[in-house]
C-alpha cells in the first residue's frame, strides 16, 4: 500500500470500528458527536503523518488519538457530561475515558451491534442501507450520492432523518434477545443483500466503488458468520451466494466498462477462489431444516458457476427458480425462471409460459422474448427487441440490445 | 384480484403404478405447473398436498373411514390462486396436470369477508 492510498484505506477498515466503539459507549444520542471525533483523528493523522512520517502501527495509533479527542471532548463539554453522567455513575470519575474499551473483541461485537442497530424497523430499507454505508463501511456522503444517482444533500438529508428516527425511538446499540433474533436478522441480511446489489447491478459507473459495495456487503455478512449467536444456515447462505456472484466480477465488465452478458463472459477470467468458498459457506447452510430465499439464490447461483452445460444444469435451475417465486416474487424471478424453462425444455414452451407474464413496462421481458424467438421468428425477434430497445433506460443496455438486432438482421 | 380455491380431485387411490422415471416427471409437472403460476405472481397459497386416507366425521358420533364410496373422484389436494375474473382462474386451471391423469380441478371464488 502507498502512503497516498494508507489513509483512504485506513479510513475503510478503522473509522468504522470508531464510530462504533464510541456510539455504543454514548448511544445515538450522541452519534454525531461520535461521527466528528472519528472524522477528526484521520484529520489529525493525516496532518501528523504528514510532517513526521507513519506510527509504526497506525491503528493503534488512531485509536489512542480518538480515545484523547473523546475524553477532550466530554471534559470541555458540561452540558454533555450533565445528560451522559447519570448512565456513567458506575464507572470512577474521570476515569471511564481511559477506559474505552478498543479491544479486537469490543471491537467486533460493536460493530455487529451496530449493525442491528441500523437495520432498525423503524426506517426505510434505503436509509438502512445510507447508513450501513456511511457508518459500517465508512463510505463519504459523495460516494454513496454517485451510487444512488442523487446529490449529497438528498443523502444528507435521508441520514439525517433516519438518525433522528434512531434516537426517538431510542434504539439500543445492542443485539436483540433471542426471541427477536430471526426476525432482526431478516432485515439485516436483507440490507446487506441490498446493499451487495447496489454494488453487482448499479447503474453508476465508478467500478472500483461498485466493487467495494460488493466486498464490504460480503464482509458484513462474514462478521454475522463469525459470531455463534447470528452464524445461522440463511447468513451462510446469503455469504455462499454473493461469493459466486463476486467471483464473476471481473468477468462481467470489458476495459470500456460495457457489461458483458454471462454466455460472453471469459470463463478465465471467473476466480476459482471465489467460488471455492461460495461452495464452503453454500455447505455450511446446509444445517437446519428450512430452505430460505438465500438457499435458493445460492443454489441457483452455483449452478451458474458450471459454464458447461449438463442435462441437470437447467433443470436444477428450473426447479430452483419454481420454489423461489413461490417465496417471493419478483419480476426478474419470473423472467430468469422462463429462461431456465427455454434451457430445460424448448424454446416453444417457453414462449407459451413468458408470453403469460405480461410485464410489459420491462426491458428485460421484450429482451427475454426477442431471444426466445430469434430461430423460431425472427421478425417477431426483432419486434421485440426493437420494443426492448425502446425501453431501456442506459446506454449500455441499448448497446447490447442493438447488437442482437444487428445479429438477427445478418440472419435473415 | 380475487382469490380461487383450485380443488384437485381425481380417483387417486386407484392411479396405475408408475416407475419412478415416470413418477418423477410427474412431479416435475406439478412444479412446472406452480412455478409458472408464481412466475405471473398469481400464486396466493401453494397450498397441500392430502394423505389419501382419511376419516369422515358424521352426526350422532358417527365416523367412517375414506375413502368415500359416494364420491369416487376423491380430494388429492389445494392451490390458492389470485385472477382478476373467473376466466383467467379457468385458464390457469386448465393447465393443471391433473387433467392429464384423468383427474379435475374445481374452481371456486374465495368469499372475501367484509372487515368494515
Amino acid at each position: 500500500m502507498t502512503e497516498n492510498e494508507l489513509i483512504p484505506g485506513l479510513f475503510r477498515t478503522e473509522y468504522r470500528k470508531i464510530v462504533s466503539v464510541l456510539c455504543r459507549r454514548f448511544g445515538f444520542e450522541q452519534m454525531e458527536i461520535a461521527e466528528d471525533i472519528a472524522a477528526d483523528t484521520f484529520l489529525t493523522a493525516s496532518e501528523t503523518w504528514g510532517l513526521k512520517g507513519v506510527p509504526p502501527n497506525p491503528a493503534a495509533w488512531l485509536y489512542t488519538v480518538a480515545k484523547n479527542k473523546a475524553k477532550n471532548h466530554l471534559q470541555r463539554a458540561s452540558t454533555f457530561e450533565d445528560k451522559i453522567a447519570p448512565e456513567l455513575k458506575n464507572d470512577l470519575p474521570g476515569s471511564y475515558m481511559n477506559e474505552l474499551d478498543l479491544s479486537p473483541q469490543n471491537i467486533n461485537d460493536s460493530q455487529l451491534q451496530m449493525m442491528f442497530a441500523i437495520c432498525h424497523p423503524s426506517i426505510s430499507p434505503e436509509a438502512q442501507i445510507g447508513l450501513s454505508l456511511r457508518i459500517l463501511c465508512g463510505f463519504g456522503i459523495e460516494e454513496i450520492a454517485d451510487a444512488f444517482l442523487t446529490n449529497k444533500e438528498t443523502i444528507n438529508k435521508r441520514l439525517f432523518r433516519a438518525k433522528e428516527k434512531l434516537r426517538q425511538e431510542k434504539v439500543k446499540i445492542e443485539l436483540p434477545g433471542p426471541a427477536e433474533i430471526e426476525n432482526r436478522l431478516e432485515i439485516v441480511l436483507r440490507t446487506i443483500y441490498l446493499l451487495f446489489n447496489e454494488g453487482y447491478y448499479s447503474v453508476s459507473q465508478n467500478k472500483t466503488l461498485r466493487k467495494d459495495f460488493c466486498l464490504d456487503a460480503m464482509r458484513l455478512c462474514y462478521m454475522l458468520v463469525e459470531n455463534k449467536y447470528t452464524n445461522k444456515p440463511q447468513v451462510n447462505a446469503l455469504l455462499s451466494l454473493m461469493c459466486f456472484h463476486a467471483s464473476r466480477f471481473d468477468a462481467r465488465f470489458d476495459k470500456n466498462g460495457t457489461l458483458i452478458l454471462y454466455d460472453d463472459q471469459r470463463t478465465a477470467l471467473w476466480d476459482p477462489d471465489l467460488i471455492r468458498k461460495g461452495e464452503y459457506f453454500l455447505n455450511c447452510s446446509a444445517d437446519g431444516s428450512y430452505a430460505s430465499k438465500y438457499h435458493l439464490e445460492a443454489g441457483i447461483a452455483f449452478w451458474h458457476t458450471k459454464k458447461s452445460v449438463t442435462e441437470d444444469k437447467w433443470e436444477n435451475i428450473l426447479q430452483l427458480y419454481n420454489k423461489l417465486l413461490q417465496i417471493e416474487y419478483s419480476p426478474m424471478a419470473a423472467l430468469n425462471r422462463t429462461f431456465a424453462l427455454s434451457k430445460a425444455r424448448g424454446k416453444e414452451e417457453a414462449i407459451i409460459e413468458a408470453e403469460k407474464l405480461n410485464l410489459t413496462d420491462n426491458h428485460f421481458y421484450f429482451a427475454l422474448l426477442g431471444e426466445l424467438y430469434t430461430n423460431i421468428n425472427n421478425e417477431k425477434a426483432e419486434e421485440h427487441f426493437q420494443k426492448a430497445y425502446t425501453l431501456a433506460k442506459t446506454q449500455t443496455e441499448k448497446q447490447s440490445i442493438s447488437m442482437k438486432i444487428d445479429r438477427i438482421n445478418q440472419r435473415k | 384480484m380475487k382469490e380461487f380455491l383450485l380443488i384437485f380431485r381425481n380417483d387417486f387411490k386407484n392411479l396405475p403404478l408408475h416407475s419412478p422415471e415416470k413418477m418423477q416427471a410427474t412431479t416435475k409437472k406439478w412444479m412446472d405447473w406452480i412455478g409458472g403460476i408464481a412466475a405471473q405472481d398469481k400464486l396466493f397459497d401453494r397450498g397441500n398436498r392430502l394423505a389419501s386416507s382419511g376419516k369422515v366425521v358424521k352426526p350422532y358420533n358417527v365416523i367412517t373411514d375414506g375413502p368415500y364410496s359416494e364420491i369416487k373422484e376423491s380430494v388429492g389436494g389445494y392451490s390458492i390462486i389470485k385472477a382478476p375474473s373467473y376466466e383467467d382462474a379457468v385458464e390457469i386451471a386448465k393447465g393443471c396436470p391433473v387433467l392429464k391423469d384423468g383427474g379435475n380441478v374445481e374452481v371456486r371464488e374465495i368469499d372475501q369477508l367484509e372487515i368494515e
